[in-house]
């Protein structure tokens, strides 16, 4: 298979489980926000999800192979970069490269420990101090787990520290998905960009609110 | 010429005895500087005074000095060709600096492109890039008649914005990945929309990113710093048609 190891063909893959992680978290953005209509909106709303049963497995292992194609191909393709460049400039001015273009196995390094920690803490819930219990329809509190959870400036800053980091990612990566497809030209390209820029705005501020809505009335009170 | 406008300058500049030799970045005074000057015919004036002074001239890359050759090749202050939009190095004109500035000028960095010397670099693998496909297969003979093939404007200005590549490397030296893509994406692009070219485009973008990964080049991650260091403007958007070219290519 030449296109697995192509220049071209492994930034496509790339791209594309990029891209469709960038679905996954907006998805997920929406759900989490159902927290917003109290406990009655996202306790059914984790309530419909495990109700799917196998379909919900068939989902994890699909985007568990996405991770790991996009985080193998990230760290090749950025260790043959450097390799491709091995000795710095005494002087070197970034004309047009940015902050977030030149972090990305960065931020995305930061964002996969971070999945790894959040998968612990709101999905196995192993991490020492989850609230676990059922509310009056004995249906699971996740209301109680996540209100509980933010309420310590700790876990809360975690999060908001991971959420800044994927939008850094996505502010590049998003319009990156683009030009690598081949949809780009010099007319559309701004537009992309801050669409792009936009959406991985969005993504933050829509996870962000949530820990800090929380950890903000718990100081209040 | 007048001494109030004549500059005096400090270069720093990449000393590199051989290809395998440790280098470092010397100083220079370089004096009595006409802003009239190109950035090359300044440091012609510094050889010289480095002759009368028994030191071995600094040895840099130069041809046409119009412009349109892609010999010259520095990095000037860290930014390939120096710090004016759209100008080789040969173009450039001391007037863009001032009185007392310090010069920084480094040669071009990446894997592919190993240092001669001092300033000079080899850059034969963009040769290799284009023996690989940045050509059409055709019959020689007897001279075709001039529009036995049309070609619509808007194709041919299209292909003639990806033919202004002068292939002098700046977008090598500018991408922090030490990437050809820009490069080799005009030469795919220039000759993707021509009649002539159509033919062997699939085989061509194939070949020529092949030949890019084993001359040791990086890949491509979107920084479009190439597009800003180009002295020819070539645009990234090259680089999405040759990316459509690829996946064209791939479901052919």
């Amino acid at each position: 298979m030449q296109i697995l190891k192509s220049v071209v063909g492994r930034k496509v893959f790339m791209a594309i489980t990029g891209q469709c992680m960038v679905l996954f978290a907006v998805v997920h953005m929406l759900g989490n926000s159902s927290i917003f209509i109290g406990p009655d909106g996202i306790n059914a709303y984790a309530k419909h999800l495990h109700d799917l049963g196998p379909l919900v497995w068939i989902f994890r292992a699909g985007l568990f192979a996405f991770v790991a194609i996009h985080i193998c191909y990230g760290i090749q393709l950025t260790l043959e970069n450097n390799a491709a460049n091995p000795t710095a400039y005494a002087v070197k001015k970034q004309l047009k490269a940015t902050f977030a273009s030149t972090t990305m196995i960065w931020t995305g390094l930061l964002i996969a420990l971070f999945v790894i920690f959040h998968i612990l803490h709101f999905t196995a819930r192993v991490t020492p101090g989850v609230v676990q219990g059922v509310d009056a329809l004995g249906r699971y509190d996740v209301f109680t787990m996540v209100v509980s959870a933010f309420k310590n400036g700790g876990i809360a800053f975690v999060y908001v520290v991971a959420m800044c980091a994927l939008f850094f990612h996505l502010s590049h990566g998003i319009q990156s998905f683009f030009q690598t497809m081949g949809w780009n030209t010099d007319r559309t390209q701004c537009t992309i960009s801050t669409i792009g820029k936009a959406v991985a705005f969005i993504l933050l501020a829509g996870y962000a609110v949530i820990p800090i809505s929380i950890l903000a009335s718990a100081l209040i009170k | 010429m007048s001494d109030h406008n004549t500059m005096n300058l400090t270069l720093h500049v990449w000393r590199q005895k051989g290809p395998n030799a440790p280098g470092k970045l010397e100083t220079y005074e370089a004096k009595n500087v006409s802003p009239d000057m190109s950035f090359l015919e300044m440091i012609d004036e510094v050889n010289e005074d480095l002759i009368k002074k028994g030191v071995e001239p600094i040895a840099f890359d130069h041809d046409c000095r119009e412009g349109i050759c892609g010999m010259c090749s520095q990095v000037i202050n860290g930014v390939p060709h120096g710090g004016q939009d759209r100008t080789t190095v040969c173009q450039l004109h001391m007037r863009t600096f001032k009185d007392g500035d310090n010069i920084f000028i480094e040669p071009w960095r990446a894997k592919a492109f190993p240092i001669v010397k001092d300033l000079v670099v080899d850059r034969s693998a963009l040769d290799t890039i284009i023996q690989a496909g940045g050509y059409t297969s055709c019959h020689t003979g007897g001279v075709a008649d001039g529009n036995t093939i049309l070609i619509p404007k808007p194709e041919a200005d299209y292909a003639m914005d990806a033919a202004e590549c002068i292939g002098c490397g700046a977008c090598v030296a500018g991408c922090p990945n030490g990437s050809a893509m820009l490069f080799t994406s005009a030469k795919v692009s220039q000759l993707a929309v021509l009649p002539q070219g159509k033919v062997e485009a699939a085989t061509r973008v194939n070949a020529m990113t092949e030949a890019l990964q084993q001359c040791g080049f990086g890949n491509c991650s979107n920084h479009y710093e190439c597009q800003a260091a180009c002295p020819k403007g070539i645009n990234v958007k090259f680089i999405a048609k040759l990316n459509r070219e690829y996946l064209k290519a791939v479901f052919e």
